[in-house]
C-alpha cells in the first residue's frame, strides 16, 4: 500500500518561490511522471518526496502518514539518480549491499538480496567490478539494483536516462516499464523527454514553472490538452499555432478566419465560444500529423503554403512550410513525396481535429463541444 | 629504465642540442648540486671514522687506514708508504711508534726492521666504512628512546590530525548552515598568526593542563591545522553532492556517510595532509624544546641538537644519528607519494 498526497506544496528559497502549490494524488502501483521544461521544478518536487528537500508550506502524505518531519532514510523510498550516484570506491556487491549494512541486516540476508536483485537486472557476472569499470547502461542497472535491494514503498527516478545514448535510451527505457510491470511497485519518474513519458507513464503531471499544468493519462494529455502549454509540450514535433481572429460566435461553435489568401480560411472550430470575443485574436492548434494534402472536405480547412524545407524518413515526411503571413507551419505525412523544396502545395485538415486557444499560454483551452473522433490506426 | 634514460636524455625535439636545452639542463644540475650535494656529503661523512673527519683537506669517500696482518704479530698493523734513506719508496707496516720514531718492517719480510722519521712516511688509504658509528650509537646515547619518542609524536599527531581535520572539512564542505562562511574565514585567517607569537599562552595553557613534559603535551596542541581544513574542505567540495544524497537515502548515519563514503574518496588529499604533517612534526624543533624538559623525553631533533656541545669531538656518532634522523621521513615520503599519484589518476575517470 504505498500511496502518496501532496496537498498545496509549496518551496521557497529565501525569496524565490520554486513549487507554487501542487495538489497531486498517487495511487499504489501507478507509474507517474513528472515532465516539463528545464527548471519547472520536477526534480525538486521529486526531492521533496524523497526527503532531500524540506516542505516549506503544505502536506506531504505516504500512506495515510504525514512525512513532512520524517527522515529521507525513514520514508522507504528509494531514488535513482541521474548521475547513478554510485559510490566510486566499492564494488558493485557493496554498492548494493550499504542500504542493507547500514540498517544492520544479517548478512545472509543481504547475500539474497543482493543476488536477487542482479539476477533480476543480469548483473551476477559485475558483482566484483567498481562503478569505473562498468559501462552507462550497466551503472545504471547497478543504480536500480540498489534501489530494488532495499524493497521500497515508491521507486524515485530522476532522468536516470538523460546519460545514456539514443539507443541505449530505447533500451532501458523498455526495462524500467518491464520492472514496472513485474514488481507492480508505485514509481514516480522524473523526466524533461516527452517522448518517454508518453511510452511509460501510467499518469503525467505537466509541470511548468512551479506550477501543474494538467495531469492525466499520456493520450488524454495529448487529445484534449487544457492550455496552450500542454499543447505545445506534448506531441512530436510540436502542435502548430497559427493566429487567427474570431469571425462569430454560435451554437456549433466559434468562427474563426486565418490570413484571408487561402481558398477555404474561414471555418468553424466546435467550441464553446463566449459572445463578446467577436473581433478578437486567438491561437489556433493542429497536430502536423493531422494536416493531409487530399482534397479539401466541407468542414475542413485549407491553406496555400511554401514549403521551405523537407525531411524524407522513408516511413515519414516532415514539411517544414511557411504561410503568406510569415508563420511557420509543420506537416508530417505518411510515406514518401513528391514535392521539392520551394514548392506552392496546399493543406487541409478537419476543424474537428483543431484546438483553439487564447492568446496567453496559461489561460484554459477553449471547451470542446464535440470529442474529437480519435485516430485510431488501422 | 628506458623511461628514465628517456626523460633524463631528452630534447626540445630535434635530436640534436638546442641551445635551451643546454640552459635546462644546466639549470637542472645546478638545482640538483645545491640541493643533492649537502646530503650526499652527510651521509658519506656519517661512514667516516672521527679521525678521518678531522682531516683536512677533506675528501669525498670515506677512507680509513689500511692495515696488513702480519704472521707473528697480533691484530692488523697499520700500512704506510715510506720514503727510504736511498730514495726508494716502499710499503712498510708500522710496529710501533714513539715520538717522531717509528719501528716498521716489511710485511713480507717480518724479522727485518726499518726506523724511519714520521715525517718520510704516509698512510696508506682504503675505503672504509665506519659501521661502528651506527651500532654505537644505540648503546651510547638512548638513540632508540629518542627514536620512539619522536616516532610516537609523529604518528599519533599525524592521525589524530587527519581526523580533527577531516572532519572539520566534511563539516564545511558538505553542509549549510548560519555562519559558515565566516567559520571558515576565521580558521583561514589563523593561518596568519605566527607561531611565536601564541608560543607564551599556548606554554601557559599545557602547563595548567599538567601536560608539561610529556610528549602528549607536543602532540595536542598543534592537531587542528588551518591548512589541513583548507585542504581537505577544497577536495572534498569535489565530491558529488549526489553520492551524499545516495548514501542518506541509503539510511546512513552522518558518521558513517563520512567514515564510509567521504573519507576514503578523499583518500589523495589525505595523503599530502599526511606527508604535510609527518614532515613537519618530524621536523618541529621549537615547540618540543619548549615543552619537554627531561632528556629522556626528548625528540630526536631535540637530541641532535642537544648533544652538540657535549660531542664537539664526536662528530662521526652526531653525524650518523642524523642520517638516521632523515630516514624515516624519507621513506614515508616516497610511500605516500606514490599513492597520491594513483589515487589522482583513479578519480580521474569517473
Amino acid at each position: 500500500m504505498a500511496s502518496l498526497e501532496l496537498k498545496r506544496v509549496v518551496k521557497r528559497y529565501a525569496t524565490t518561490t520554486v513549487i507554487h502549490g501542487v495538489d497531486l494524488t498517487v495511487r499504489d502501483g501507478e507509474f507517474v511522471v513528472f515532465v516539463g521544461p528545464s527548471g519547472c521544478g520536477k526534480s525538486t518536487l521529486l526531492r521533496m518526496i524523497s526527503g532531500l528537500e524540506s516542505v516549506t508550506e503544505g502536506d506531504l502524505w505516504l500512506d495515510g502518514r504525514r512525512v513532512n518531519d520524517v527522515s529521507a532514510a525513514q520514508r522507504g523510498l528509494a531514488m535513482v539518480f541521474q548521475s547513478y550516484a554510485l559510490y566510486p570506491h566499492m564494488t558493485v556487491y557493496q554498492n548494493m549491499a550499504f542500504g542493507l549494512e547500514n540498517i544492520r541486516t544479517p548478512r545472509s540476508q543481504i547475500d539474497t538480496k543482493v543476488n536477487d536483485a542482479a539476477r533480476l537486472l543480469r548483473l551476477e557476472a559485475l558483482l566484483g567490478r567498481r562503478p569505473t569499470q562498468l559501462s552507462g547502461g550497466q551503472r545504471q542497472r547497478v543504480a536500480i539494483g540498489r534501489a530494488i535491494v532495499r524493497e521500497p514503498t515508491i521507486f524515485l527516478f530522476d532522468e536516470p536516462l538523460s546519460n545514456l545514448d539514443a539507443e541505449l535510451r530505447v533500451q532501458m527505457r523498455t526495462e524500467i516499464t518491464a520492472l514496472h510491470q513485474r514488481l507492480k511497485t508505485t514509481m514516480i519518474y522524473v523526466t524533461h523527454d516527452q517522448v518517454e513519458a508518453m511510452t511509460m507513464a501510467d499518469k503525467i503531471v505537466v509541470l511548468n514553472a512551479g506550477r501543474v499544468e494538467q495531469i492525466g493519462a499520456p493520450l488524454d494529455l495529448y487529445n484534449a490538452p487544457r492550455n496552450k502549454f500542454v499543447a505545445g509540450f506534448i506531441g512530436s514535433p510540436r502542435m502548430n499555432f497559427l493566429s487567427v481572429r474570431v469571425t462569430g460566435v454560435g451554437p456549433d461553435g466559434v468562427g474563426v478566419m486565418t490570413d484571408a489568401n487561402s481558398p477555404r480560411a474561414a471555418a468553424t472550430i466546435p467550441v464553446r465560444g463566449e459572445s463578446g470575443l467577436v473581433g478578437q485574436a486567438a491561437v489556433l492548434g493542429i497536430r502536423p500529423e493531422h494536416i493531409h494534402l487530399r482534397r479539401a472536405e466541407p468542414d475542413e480547412l485549407a491553406l496555400t503554403v511554401m514549403i521551405e524545407l523537407l525531411e524524407q524518413l522513408g516511413s515519414t515526411s516532415f514539411l517544414y512550410c511557411v504561410l503568406p503571413s510569415g508563420e511557420k507551419l509543420t506537416v508530417q505525412l505518411a510515406g514518401q513525396i513528391d514535392k521539392e523544396a520551394g514548392e506552392q502545395i496546399e493543406v487541409c485538415f478537419a476543424t474537428i481535429d483543431a484546438h483553439l486557444f487564447a492568446k496567453t499560454e496559461s489561460e484554459p483551452a477553449f471547451e470542446r463541444l464535440k470529442t474529437p473522433a480519435v485516430h485510431v490506426a488501422a | 629504465m628506458v623511461d628514465l634514460v628517456r626523460m633524463l636524455a631528452g630534447t626540445r625535439g630535434h635530436r640534436r642540442l638546442d641551445w635551451t636545452d643546454w640552459l635546462s639542463y644546466a639549470y637542472l644540475l645546478l638545482g640538483l648540486v645545491l640541493m643533492f650535494g649537502p646530503v650526499l656529503w652527510l651521509v658519506l661523512s656519517s661512514f667516516k671514522s672521527a679521525a678521518a673527519l678531522n682531516e683536512f683537506p677533506p675528501r669525498l669517500l670515506p677512507y680509513g687506514q689500511a692495515s696488513v696482518t702480519v704472521p707473528g704479530h697480533p691484530g692488523p698493523l697499520p700500512l704506510f708508504r715510506v720514503k727510504l734513506p736511498d730514495g726508494s719508496t716502499r710499503q712498510l707496516a708500522e710496529l710501533r711508534r714513539i715520538g717522531i720514531q717509528a719501528t716498521m718492517i716489511d710485511p713480507e719480510r717480518p724479522e727485518e726492521e726499518f726506523k724511519v722519521n714520521i715525517r718520510d712516511r704516509e698512510r696508506v688509504r682504503a675505503f672504509h666504512l665506519a659501521l661502528e658509528n651506527y651500532t654505537e650509537i644505540f648503546g651510547k646515547f638512548a638513540f632508540g628512546r629518542f627514536l620512539w619518542n619522536s616516532v610516537f609524536i609523529t604518528v599519533v599527531a599525524t592521525l589524530i590530525t587527519l581526523l580533527f581535520n577531516a572532519m572539520a572539512a566534511f563539516a564545511l564542505s558538505k553542509y549549510r548552515f548560519e555562519g559558515q562562511k565566516w567559520v571558515f574565514l576565521l580558521i583561514i585567517s589563523t593561518l596568519m598568526i605566527p607561531p611565536t607569537i601564541i608560543l607564551v599562552p599556548n606554554f601557559l595553557v599545557v602547563s595548567k593542563l599538567s601536560l608539561l613534559n610529556s610528549l602528549w603535551g607536543v602532540i595536542w596542541p598543534a592537531v587542528a591545522t588551518p591548512t589541513g581544513v583548507f585542504l581537505l574542505r577544497q577536495y572534498m567540495l569535489t565530491i558529488p553532492d549526489e553520492l551524499i544524497d545516495a548514501a542518506r537515502m541509503d539510511h546512513a548515519s552522518e558518521w558513517r556517510i563520512f567514515w564510509r563514503i567521504v573519507l576514503p574518496l578523499s583518500a589523495p588529499a589525505l595523503a599530502v595532509l599526511a606527508i604535510f604533517s609527518v614532515i613537519w612534526r618530524w621536523n618541529d624543533f621549537l615547540w618540543p624544546l619548549v615543552v619537554l624538559s627531561r632528556t629522556e623525553n626528548f625528540t630526536l631533533q631535540l637530541a641532535l641538537n642537544s648533544f652538540q656541545g657535549e660531542l664537539t669531538t664526536q662528530w662521526n656518532y652526531l653525524l650518523a644519528m642524523t642520517v638516521l634522523t632523515l630516514f624515516p621521513v624519507t621513506i614515508v615520503f616516497a610511500f605516500l607519494q606514490r599513492y597520491i599519484t594513483a589515487g589522482i589518476a583513479s578519480a580521474g575517470v569517473k
